[in-house]
């Protein structure tokens, strides 16, 4: 039974990746300024609120780790296994992000980077994140979970100084597309698009983050299950 | 004072003061840095003073990574933090005493080089030179707070040395750019550094808070 939901889950979400491509290329219609430029929202902006997500849901597991650890170790030991799972799915989702970025503004800022806001805070996230992947990488031990989830928090923290400062700073990305100022928002032929596309990476993220948790749970199982080993040997 | 923290920092000020290894091996790093930039970028008139809040900062940056690598290796030698992680004080203490240590050497190492990096740089200051003595302490301390804090976390790692500056450098970009941003306006006396010493003192508040509140966590990790 779990394994067929699983399968008709991954059908499912194939189908909608095909059919938001679909939208996306033929189905949405060319923007009246950028021309076909503009389609790179239908993932410049899903991998963005997928990696924003997952990053919401691996400081969720760094704190859940911190409270369980003393108390409750199996729920500690699934709490790490979401935030290091999440944490490397949003690295990815973020690299996607940094990287359609700057192919669009090559085309409508005439550069590839600017230090704006927004730019600035995504790329510091996608830095703290790879630092928390590295402390994991390095640190050894059951202290490596306590110690990367203070690191996750830490890295949250950081996050909304680092809008603010270049807020201040400088601002060059377009007003947000959606709940911005006047004169925002899609024109409403494209929105189907959008949200078809929204759902796809999402479905998408998370068949990946839940392979991702998978693989991290069947790790802290044989190293359970080795120590345990070594203790009776 | 608590009984704690007092004990701690003058025995850490005692051992700075008769090796003097930290200090002299960050004064030299940083005279160093400020040397190298001024070769690799030739300043003079208004480029200089646009360049040299950041040049201040960075040179800081590195040179204090030196010292907060000794900070906790130093204890290691004789067991030392294990005594530590064993004493019935808070931690936070500990903690504390270790930051107004390190604070203290980079501050005296920023005084030290302050003459030398005018006279490089043919700086003169166009604003408020007092506002430095400000800006500098703030952004010193959100260096050293999360240094010391990252460096006792990542004391019992492999390559430790490298991972601190891995995990410590991303964490302060944001004091880094409000450090810099007020150093730069203060020399050219261009815009206004307030907006940014309040953004130096707000994240000082939340990153220290944070860090004595997470202390015993990291040390006690087991």
């Amino acid at each position: 039974m779990k394994k067929a939901a699983i399968a008709l889950y991954v059908l499912i979400t194939i189908a909608l990746m095909i059919w938001g491509y679909y939208q996306a290329i033929y189905g949405a219609p060319t923007d009246a300024m950028q021309g076909e430029l503009f389609r790179i929202i239908f993932y410049h902006v899903p991998s963005a609120s997928v990696a924003f997500s997952f990053f919401g849901v691996s400081l969720a597991g760094s704190i859940a780790y911190l409270g369980f650890r003393r108390n409750h170790a199996d729920w500690a030991q699934v709490s790490d296994a979401w935030a290091l799972a999440a944490a490397e799915v949003g690295v990815v989702f973020c690299t996607v992000v940094l990287i359609t970025g700057p192919i669009w503004g090559r085309r409508a800022w005439g550069i590839w980077w600017t230090w704006d806001a927004r730019l600035t805070t995504t790329l510091v996230l996608w830095l703290i994140y790879v630092s928390y992947l590295l402390l994991r990488r390095f640190a050894a031990g059951p202290q490596m979970q306590t110690y990367a989830a203070v690191l996750g928090i830490f890295g949250a923290l950081d996050v909304p100084i680092v809008y603010m400062s270049n807020r201040w700073w400088r601002t060059q990305h377009p007003a947000p597309v959606f709940g911005g100022s006047e004169g925002s928002g899609m024109d409403p032929s494209m929105v189907p698009a959008f949200l078809w596309n929204m759902l796809a990476w999402f479905c998408w993220g998370f068949l990946i983050l839940g392979i991702r948790y998978y693989v991290e749970r069947q790790h802290q199982k044989i190293a359970e299950n080795e120590a345990l080993e070594a203790l009776n040997a | 004072m608590p009984r704690a923290l007092w004990t701690h920092l003058v025995k850490d000020l005692r051992i700075e003061l008769r090796s003097l290894d930290a200090f002299v091996s960050m004064l030299f790093f940083s005279l160093l840095v400020v040397v190298l930039f001024s070769i690799a970028f030739d300043p003079h008139g208004d480029f200089s003073r646009d360049i040299a809040g950041g040049v201040l900062s960075v040179a800081t940056m590195f040179a204090s990574v030196s010292a907060l690598n000794q900070a906790w290796a130093r204890e290691i030698r004789h067991n030392v933090i294990d005594a530590q992680r064993m004493a019935p004080t808070p931690g936070a203490e500990l903690f504390l005493a270790k930051v107004i240590a390190n604070f203290l050497f980079v501050t005296i190492v920023q005084v030290i080089l302050a003459p030398f990096f005018l006279i490089f740089y043919n700086l003169h200051i166009e604003g408020q030179a007092w506002l430095l003595a400000v800006v500098l302490p703030l952004g010193t301390w959100a260096l050293v707070g999360n240094g010391i804090f990252f460096a006792a976390l990542s004391i019992r790692t492999r390559n430790r040395e490298l991972l601190l500056s891995l995990i410590l450098f991303p964490i302060f970009i944001p004091a880094l750019l409000a450090m810099v941003r007020a150093t730069t306006s203060i020399l050219t006396g261009d815009g206004d550094p307030t907006l940014w010493i309040k953004l130096l003192l707000g994240y000082d508040i939340i990153f220290t808070t944070t860090s004595l509140l997470l202390f015993d966590v990291v040390f006690h990790a087991e």
